[in-house]
């Protein structure tokens, strides 16, 4: 058979080559990744494909960050490479991706790997190869789980922290409304609505309605919350349909307080899909969560718009961009306190002791204990097309425990934002 | 039997085992000479080739082109790993009763979508398969209780065996099951494709109303057609579930679906071989894409990461379709002195044009 | 009683873009016998289109027309370059061009303008008008609505009336035949790529607005809509995609405001199957093709 002999070489050659390939790479002794002058880390994140809107913004960001610190020395002696990989927000493709970075890219780390399925794709891999895992971008309680999934740190406050802060805050400040609320269907509206019931109690929600990702119309479900007479309307909403909820609200004359989670409350990106004539009107008094710097005036907030300028090729500026470059940083904390030659081992230490500060407005949860980054949200507000933090700050768990008023400090900016030892 | 002229697709039973027994051992052995990764796209490969050969066969050979053979893994994926969570035992056993269960789930789904296909023609198939793919991220978060919404299920982890756990890495024996599936698989569709019920198909597939007169039942070869088709997807399927430990919706999208079918018409339509070197390139071009546009600026990178590679792909299977329908295995074919018995010529075959709406003409 | 009134009116806006999108997936079956799955992929081009026209001059209407004349010439060079080649003899090729065709476009269009959903605006007044206490239809919806029968209206006189409808018909019914009698086959075959692609261009355009904003994949659901329609109509009668429009949008709004969004994929499906099988000519195939 003419196709077996001629196929057979070729596979030998094939064969060969990979071979010779894997000789050429000796296993290096310290932690992959490393070496004396960088060190790589790469991430997974949906750049194509119909899930793809506003997330590239954030590698993009992170990305601009490390140059920011690379053309400054690096940490301790070393640049940070970053890898970044599209998966289209498909949990196969994830796993390629992962498996690539892991396996022929020798990453030190996969960082703020983006999506609760896609992640979840790649957590057991990561975990069973000792992969730090760190700052997972999805707001899944999955992540916080040291005794499972000793290797992965989350990075969001869990959707059930937000919905217990911001209901404690609308029973203080609308006290005696008729509440609602409006999630995705799937864990992001069913963890937010979880944490809302904790503190509403189990009939303090009116109306409950849900929404697909593949059915761009809310009609019928802000119809359904209009007619049930709801006052005060909690989202769980990524930012489109945030906009898309707020806009037919609009359109069909229905007035109401909306509170969303920090998922869908970024006001720059919802201006985006409304348009900059009418997003002012409509976000009017807007209400949503943050647990990073965003008031105009914050010095973390200036740096970032200045690396953003010059890094950045002066993208659009959104609380993505905060995001991403606040994630950068918490890295380049975690690497500068694992010491001169860093480890897997040494960065998983440094995160556990609880030697990280972050950027945050409130204490990072980081600890042996806990791989929860931020256990607590801030409430921001939009006045006059400005969203800023109102004030209330909230500290809470993502069970059923209190929710405590918060009254420290945010993270003050030191070294020109270059951590160190 | 053995006196009857054969057929285009017609091979004796035992050339189709040798042959199917000297690819599967090259691979096997090729998994030594592959490093981690490697080894994990071969078995990538190996999973895709299940539901490509399967979907080859079927728009091969009876002309049903069907769009949602992703949504056909996918259920080989979720039978496989809800039957596996289930189980209590664990190893060998756990893996071959979960893979038969994503089969038998397949099986079943396959048979109620082949009954809608066999009254359907071309178009009205691929549209209705269509529907079932954007579908199934409903099907998922509706029963999510058991389904778990875009979650999906994650499984346990099966093993490397202990006896050869010294000499064996993970993802090498991943590849090597993955690779043994696929033998399983595309050599059942070869002797199925091969055998009288093969002959069948063609009939139905170039006159039905010729078929049907020479007493073939028409409607149930179609119907056992697409069931065998997704049940070869879904061993792919649940083969995926095993390398991935983890099924969900959003890995089996319509774009997933579409990729299958470019593999499929690349190798050339019908070809087997041709399914294998499409899956390859299924698997091989994104990675290869992605190696060269890493060097990039961040923008433009990210613009052209998984957009080139579809492109590319759209560029592959518009060509391929309109200069050359015989696909790489037709290139491969026409460099050899006589046309190869299963060389596929149903594209330029006068498939009858089954149009289920009465026109005219037919009036 | 007010919340089903609401929810009929939801659904009759939004299924007279299908109906539309519907129409042009008719028109091309009618004129050449082919499912054509790149309409969404070649209707958000011409949309973008129409995006950047508005961003320059600021008018709505030039956008508007730059998007009929872009999926004129699309619909133009898409027959010419890309489905001459499909065979004549098996339907698939020209399902398997088509969708090389969608990767193609949604790729380009991902490379040059990126994933970002644009907000479209439009010069209407797009809150609903109270009726009863009951929100109704806006302005804009109606005139969607008002649009979608004009060109119902204008293609119903082409085919029945003109000499080319007549042609186009007779063409894609019996091609052959036609060439014999003198119609220019290879001509009204383009000529219905043409008008099948100005129509789902429309259609896209007047969808976008209501919902996300414009993105290389905003027509993907649309397309899965608009072929339900269209089977459930029939993929020969103009009319039944009117209907057909409708009863999908009503079902859709019904099934979200009673049942959940979750379930609309489903409900599709489950209608997309029913008429297959139980009426795989369409609801209207049968009175139509008595017309003709």
């Amino acid at each position: 058979m003419s196709q077996r002999s001629r196929s057979v070489p070729a596979v030998l050659a094939v064969a060969a080559l990979a071979a010779a390939g894997l000789s050429a790479c000796s296993t290096p002794e310290a932690s992959p990744g490393v070496t004396d002058d960088t060190i790589t880390v790469g991430t997974h994140t949906p750049l194509t494909g119909p899930a793809a809107a506003g997330y590239s913004s954030i590698s993009a960001a992170t990305k601009a960050y490390f140059d920011y610190v690379n053309d400054n020395g690096g940490i301790n002696g070393r640049s940070i490479e970053y890898v970044v990989k599209d998966d289209g927000y498909n949990p196969a493709t994830t796993q390629t991706v992962v498996r690539e970075l892991v396996q022929e890219d020798e990453v030190f780390a996969v960082l703020n790997g983006l999506g609760t399925p896609t992640h979840s794709s790649v957590v057991d891999y990561l975990n069973e190869n000792e992969v730090p895992d760190l700052f997972v971008a999805s707001g899944s309680p999955k992540w916080d789980q040291p005794g499972t999934y000793p290797w992965t740190f989350a990075y969001n406050a869990s959707y059930i922290v937000e919905a217990k802060a911001l209901a404690t805050y609308a029973q203080e400040t609308w006290p005696g409304k008729t509440y609602c609320v409006l999630g995705q269907d799937d864990d992001f509206g069913t963890d937010f609505t979880t944490g809302l019931i904790t503190v509403l109690g189990a009939d303090g929600l009116a109306s409950t309605q849900t929404y697909s990702v593949s059915v761009q119309d809310v009609v019928a479900q802000i119809g359904a919350m209009q007619a049930a007479g709801c006052e005060v309307n909690f989202l769980a909403t990524v930012n489109g349909f945030t906009a898309l909820a707020l806009g037919t609200a609009a359109k069909m004359k229905y007035q109401a307080q909306w509170v969303s989670s920090s998922s869908g409350g970024d006001y720059p990106t919802l201006v985006g899909y409304l348009g900059e004539d009418v997003a002012p009107l409509l976000l009017q008094g807007f209400v949503s969560s943050n647990y990073l710097p965003f008031s105009p005036d914050d010095e973390w907030v200036a740096l970032f718009r200045e690396i953003n300028d010059e890094y950045n090729g002066g993208a659009p500026f959104s609380g993505n961009t905060v995001f991403g470059m606040s994630v950068g940083f918490l890295f380049a904390q975690a690497l500068a306190k694992a010491g001169d030659d860093p480890t897997r081992e040494s960065v998983l230490d440094a995160l556990e002791v609880g030697a990280l500060t972050g950027n945050g407005i409130v204490p990072l949860s980081f600890s042996k204990d806990s791989h929860a980054a931020f256990e607590g949200v801030g409430i921001t507000a939009v006045d006059q097309g400005v969203q800023d933090y109102v004030g209330d700050v909230f500290t809470t768990d993502g069970g059923d425990g209190d929710v405590v008023p918060y009254t420290g400090e945010p993270v003050a900016l030191e070294g020109d934002g270059i951590p160190t030892a | 039997m053995n006196r009857r002229q054969r057929l285009p697709g017609q091979r004796p039973l035992v050339r189709t085992l040798a042959l199917a027994a000297g690819w599967t051992a090259v691979a096997l052995l090729g998994t030594f000479a592959l490093d981690p990764f490697r080894n994990y796209q071969l078995a990538l490969v190996a999973a895709y080739l299940c539901a490509t050969a399967g979907l080859t066969v079927l728009v091969g050979a009876t002309g049903q082109l069907s769009l949602g053979h992703a949504a056909l893994m996918a259920v080989g994926g979720y039978g496989y790993a809800l039957t596996s969570n289930a189980l209590p035992f664990e190893g060998a056993a756990r893996f071959v009763v979960a893979l038969l269960a994503g089969a038998a789930a397949s099986a079943v789904v396959g048979l109620l979508l082949g009954l809608a296909a066999a009254r359907l023609s071309g178009p009205y198939l691929a549209g209705l398969t269509l529907a079932v793919v954007v579908a199934l991220p409903a099907v998922a978060s509706t029963w999510s209780t058991v389904l778990h919404g875009d979650q999906g299920v994650q499984t346990d982890f099966e093993g490397v065996p202990d006896a050869l756990r010294r000499i064996i890495a993970l993802e090498q024996w991943q590849a090597m099951v993955a690779v043994v599936v696929a033998a399983v698989v595309v050599t059942g569709l070869a002797l199925l494709r091969g055998g009288r019920f093969g002959l069948r198909m063609q009939a139905v597939r170039d006159d039905e109303v010729a078929a049907r007169l020479s007493g073939i039942p028409a409607g149930r070869v179609k119907v056992l057609a697409f069931a065998a088709s997704s049940v070869a997807a879904g061993l792919g399927g649940a083969v995926l579930c095993f390398v991935a430990q983890a099924v969900s919706p959003g890995a089996y999208t319509l774009g997933f679906s579409l990729l299958l079918v470019v593999a499929v018409v690349i190798g050339g339509l019908g070809s087997i071989l041709g399914a294998a070197l499409g899956s390859a390139v299924i698997v091989l071009l994104p990675w290869l894409i992605g190696r060269l546009t890493a060097g990039l600026p961040t923008d433009a990178a990210q613009r052209l990461d998984g957009n080139l590679a579809v492109l590319v792909f759209g560029l592959l299977l518009i060509t391929v379709m309109a200069l050359a329908p015989q696909g790489l295995h037709g290139a491969l074919a026409s460099r050899r002195r006589r046309r190869p018995p299963d060389t596929p010529r149903q594209i330029d075959e006068p498939a009858p044009q089954k149009v289920l709406v009465p026109t005219e003409e037919q009036r | 009683m007010d919340r089903l009134v609401f929810l009929l009116g939801t659904g009759l806006a939004r299924g007279a873009v299908l109906a539309l999108f519907a129409l042009a997936l008719v028109l091309i079956w009618r004129g050449a016998r082919v499912i054509n799955f790149a309409q969404g992929a070649m209707a958000v081009v011409s949309t973008y289109v129409a995006f950047e026209v508005t961003s320059l001059t600021g008018s709505y209407w030039l956008g508007l027309l730059a998007a009929l004349v872009s999926g004129a010439l699309l619909g133009f060079a898409v027959e010419r370059g890309v489905m001459r080649f499909a065979s004549p003899r098996s339907p698939l090729s020209g399902v398997i061009l088509a969708i090389g065709l969608v990767m193609v476009l949604q790729s380009t269009l991902g490379i040059v303008f990126g994933p970002d959903y644009r907000p479209v605006r439009v010069p209407f007044d797009d809150s609903a008008v109270l009726v009863g206490g009951v929100p109704l239809l806006s302005p804009y919806d109606l005139f969607v609505l008002v649009t979608a029968v004009v060109v119902m209206v204008v293609l119903a006189v082409l085919f029945r009336w003109t000499s080319l409808g007549l042609q186009m018909r007779a063409a894609a019914f019996a091609p052959e035949v036609s060439r014999l009698l003198g119609v220019r086959v290879s001509r009204t075959v383009t000529i219905g790529w043409v008008l099948s692609s100005v129509v789902g261009s429309l259609a896209a355009l007047l969808l976008v607005p209501t919902s996300l904003g414009l993105n290389p994949h905003a027509t993907d659901s649309l397309f899965v809509l608009g072929f339900t329609v269209a089977v459930v109509g029939g993929l020969d009668s103009p009319v039944g995609a009117l209907v057909g429009g409708v009863v999908v949008g009503v079902a859709m709004s019904l099934v979200t405001g009673y049942l959940g969004a979750g379930l609309v994929p489903l409900a599709v499906l489950a209608l997309l199957v029913l008429v297959l099988l139980l009426r795989p000519a369409g609801l209207f195939a049968a009175a139509a093709a008595r017309h003709a």
